[in-house]
């Protein structure tokens, strides 16, 4: 579970006058459920999936991580809950590889190398065997369907085959939690659709998901356990 | 927990498909990269060739030389001094050397006419110099003809081509006996070129000289230590010059490179927040510039010192001919000996690899602090 409260970002660097983009947002986000934000654009959603996932600190507010870093802090003490707006930046890179796993709104792939590669990309600071993780990226994009992919260059890639690569690099470090920033987006409805499907794969494997959307296919689905409406970066409605 | 090696290996394995990516752009920097080097690594190689020949040149030379002096001009000496110099307290040997230059017209170059007392020399038959032999395509039993003061031509038998030590020591020679060198030149009996004299003690060469001077007020004695001096002043003097040349040389990489490598494109920036949000931290980051710095300044710098090697001691610096034709006054004709030291390569690698790297650090920085949230807008 992930538990926010009292959130606030204000982004300050270079602005006339300071801009709240999160707004004292408290939330709950339970485990192995399906968690979806919704509301209009500039709502705010994009800055909290940045603040949950520790890529970004909050300006003030308290996240905790319950029974969730372990795996990427195993020299910690396994405490009930985690603290993460106060950890040191190692800690924090720590938990956003082991823990995280994000499908960017716009996939982010690294153009110009190959789809192996990208989807690789998350282990190589860790010094892992490169055979293992070859294999373990093979599978993966082989089980999403890509296996005539694996050398292309991703710049070839359609919009689908583009975010099923980005989500075999969500994978790769077999993430307890998966975000996706508006991942219908750029897909038509059958391969939004199919998006859903693979979600439910991940659900039943017990994975947390967060997903912003404002696409009805998203949040009306019945697999979304928690829509959690946003406006002006405060939460307006939970159902 | 980390092991190292791997990781090491994996984040040089992407910088290298990374230089790829940007191919058009790196393989500018590494030309401008490589011609830097080039040009100081030619630099530093032809001065060090040629303090090397003057160095083999000077040791087969003799302590001092005698020459007589008329007008202000160097004029032949008399045989009858050679007698009376010889019976000066220090002076072990006097050898009166009879020498001149030889203006071959067919292949336009000067050769050093030398004269031998050597019984191994057959009459009528020379010894030659294998730059001689090589630019007048000769062998050993041709026969050459040479042009004589009054225009009449000599043939000689060469029956010798000697071997190379250093290029300016032999190369031009032509070795033959005294009275061929009379006859050729018109040389008048009773006088030599010049005497060389060796002393048992090098201390007392200046107090030689100096009676020397005494005997004869004409004659002005050079000391090869002399000598030596002003070999090494002249290459200092060169070697001023070429700090100069070198300095905005590689100030201007600097500023090239500077230019080059501080501009982080949005794309970078966004690409190296991705990678960020996928778990890279700051040192990763660093590691990765890291590494694509050293792949582009090591290769620049091989390429650029094997080029360098290639031009100098191949090509006899032919780039340089025109700024440094000053040297063919010293040296008529040259192609210079291999010569190269570590110390020379070490200077060469900390000149350009350097100023590169510390060009690069600012921007590898700002690249491995960029925020991973970077990697969610676009
Ligand atoms: N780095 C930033 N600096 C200034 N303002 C920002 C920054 N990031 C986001 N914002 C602003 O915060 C608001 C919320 O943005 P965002 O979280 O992307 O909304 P959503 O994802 O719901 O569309 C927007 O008005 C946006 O302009
Ligand atoms: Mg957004």
């Amino acid at each position: 579970m992930i538990e926010l409260s009292q959130v606030v970002k204000t982004f300050e660097a270079g602005l006339a006058t300071p801009f709240t983009a999160v707004d004292g947002v408290t939330l709950s986000i339970p485990a192995a459920r399906l968690t979806v934000l919704k509301g209009p654009s500039g709502s705010g959603k994009t800055t909290l999936l940045t603040l949950i996932g520790c890529m970004a600190r909050p300006t003030s507010g308290r996240i905790h991580l319950h029974g969730l870093a372990a795996d990427a802090l195993p020299h910690l003490a396994p405490a009930e809950a985690l603290e993460i707006t106060s950890l040191p930046e190692r800690f924090l890179t720590a938990i956003r590889r082991r823990t995280f796993g994000f499908i960017f709104q716009q996939f982010n792939l690294v153009r110009g190398i190959s789809v192996l590669e990208n989807v690789m990309l998350p282990t190589y600071p860790t010094g892992e065997d490169h055979r293992a993780v070859e294999a373990r990226a093979v599978a993966r994009l082989e089980s999403l369907g890509l296996a005539r992919h694996l050398r292309s260059s991703v710049d070839r890639l359609s919009g689908g085959e583009a975010q099923r690569v980005a989500i075999a690099r969500a994978l790769i470090n077999d993430p307890a939690v998966i975000i996706a920033d508006e991942p219908t987006a750029h897909l038509d409805s059958r391969l939004s659709e199919d998006f859903m499907g693979l979600m439910s794969q991940f659900k039943d494997a017990g994975k947390t998901l967060l997903i912003t959307s404002h696409d009805p296919i998203v949040y009306d689905s019945a697999l979304a356990d928690l829509v959690v409406e946003m406006r002006d970066g405060r939460v307006v409605s939970e159902t | 927990m980390r092991p190292p090696l791997q990781r090491y290996r994996n984040i040089l394995d992407f910088a290298l498909s990374s230089l790829l990516r940007r191919k058009g752009r790196n393989l500018a920097l590494i030309s401008v990269y490589t011609l830097v080097v080039f040009v100081i690594a030619s630099l530093v190689f032809f001065v060090q060739a040629l303090k090397h020949e003057a160095h083999e040149l000077l040791v087969q030379a003799p302590d001092m030389v005698v020459q007589r002096m008329v007008a202000g001009r160097h004029d032949p000496v008399p045989l009858a001094q050679v007698e009376a110099i010889r019976s000066i307290r220090g002076v072990d040997e006097v050898q009166p050397r009879l020498w001149g230059y030889y203006y071959d017209p067919v292949f336009g170059g000067n050769l050093t006419v030398l004269a031998t007392e050597d019984a191994a020399l057959a009459p009528d038959a020379i010894w030659i110099g294998e730059g001689v032999a090589r630019s007048m395509r000769v062998k050993e039993g041709d026969l050459i003809p040479l042009r004589g003061y009054d225009g009449q031509s000599t043939l000689f038998s060469i029956q010798k081509v000697l071997p190379e030590t250093s290029e300016l020591v032999s190369s031009d020679l032509v070795l033959m006996a005294p009275k061929d060198v009379r006859a050729l030149f018109h040389f008048p009996e009773g006088l030599a070129t010049d005497l060389a004299i060796q002393a048992g003690n090098p201390r007392e060469l200046p107090t030689i000289a100096a009676k020397i001077v005494e005997l004869y007020p004409d004659s002005r004695p050079i000391l090869k230590s002399e000598i030596l001096r002003t070999y090494e002043a002249v290459f200092d003097w060169r070697g001023g010059l070429m700090v100069v040349v070198l300095g905005s040389a590689v100030l201007s990489f600097i500023i090239f490179a500077w230019d080059k490598a501080t501009g982080l494109s949005a794309e970078e920036r966004k690409e190296i927040g991705v990678l960020k949000s996928l778990g890279w931290e700051s040192a990763d980051v660093l590691l990765l510039k890291f590494w694509e710095g050293t792949v582009i300044s090591v290769t620049a710098f091989l390429t650029g010192v094997l080029l360098a090697y290639a031009h100098v001691f191949f090509f006899s610096a032919s780039l340089f001919e025109h700024a440094l034709k000053g040297w063919s006054v010293l040296f008529p004709h040259f192609r210079l000996s291999p010569a190269l030291d570590g110390y020379q390569l070490t200077v060469l690698f900390f000149l350009t690899v350097l100023p590169y790297t510390a060009a690069t650090l600012v921007p590898s920085w700002r690249a491995a602090t960029v925020d991973p949230d970077a990697a969610m807008r676009s």
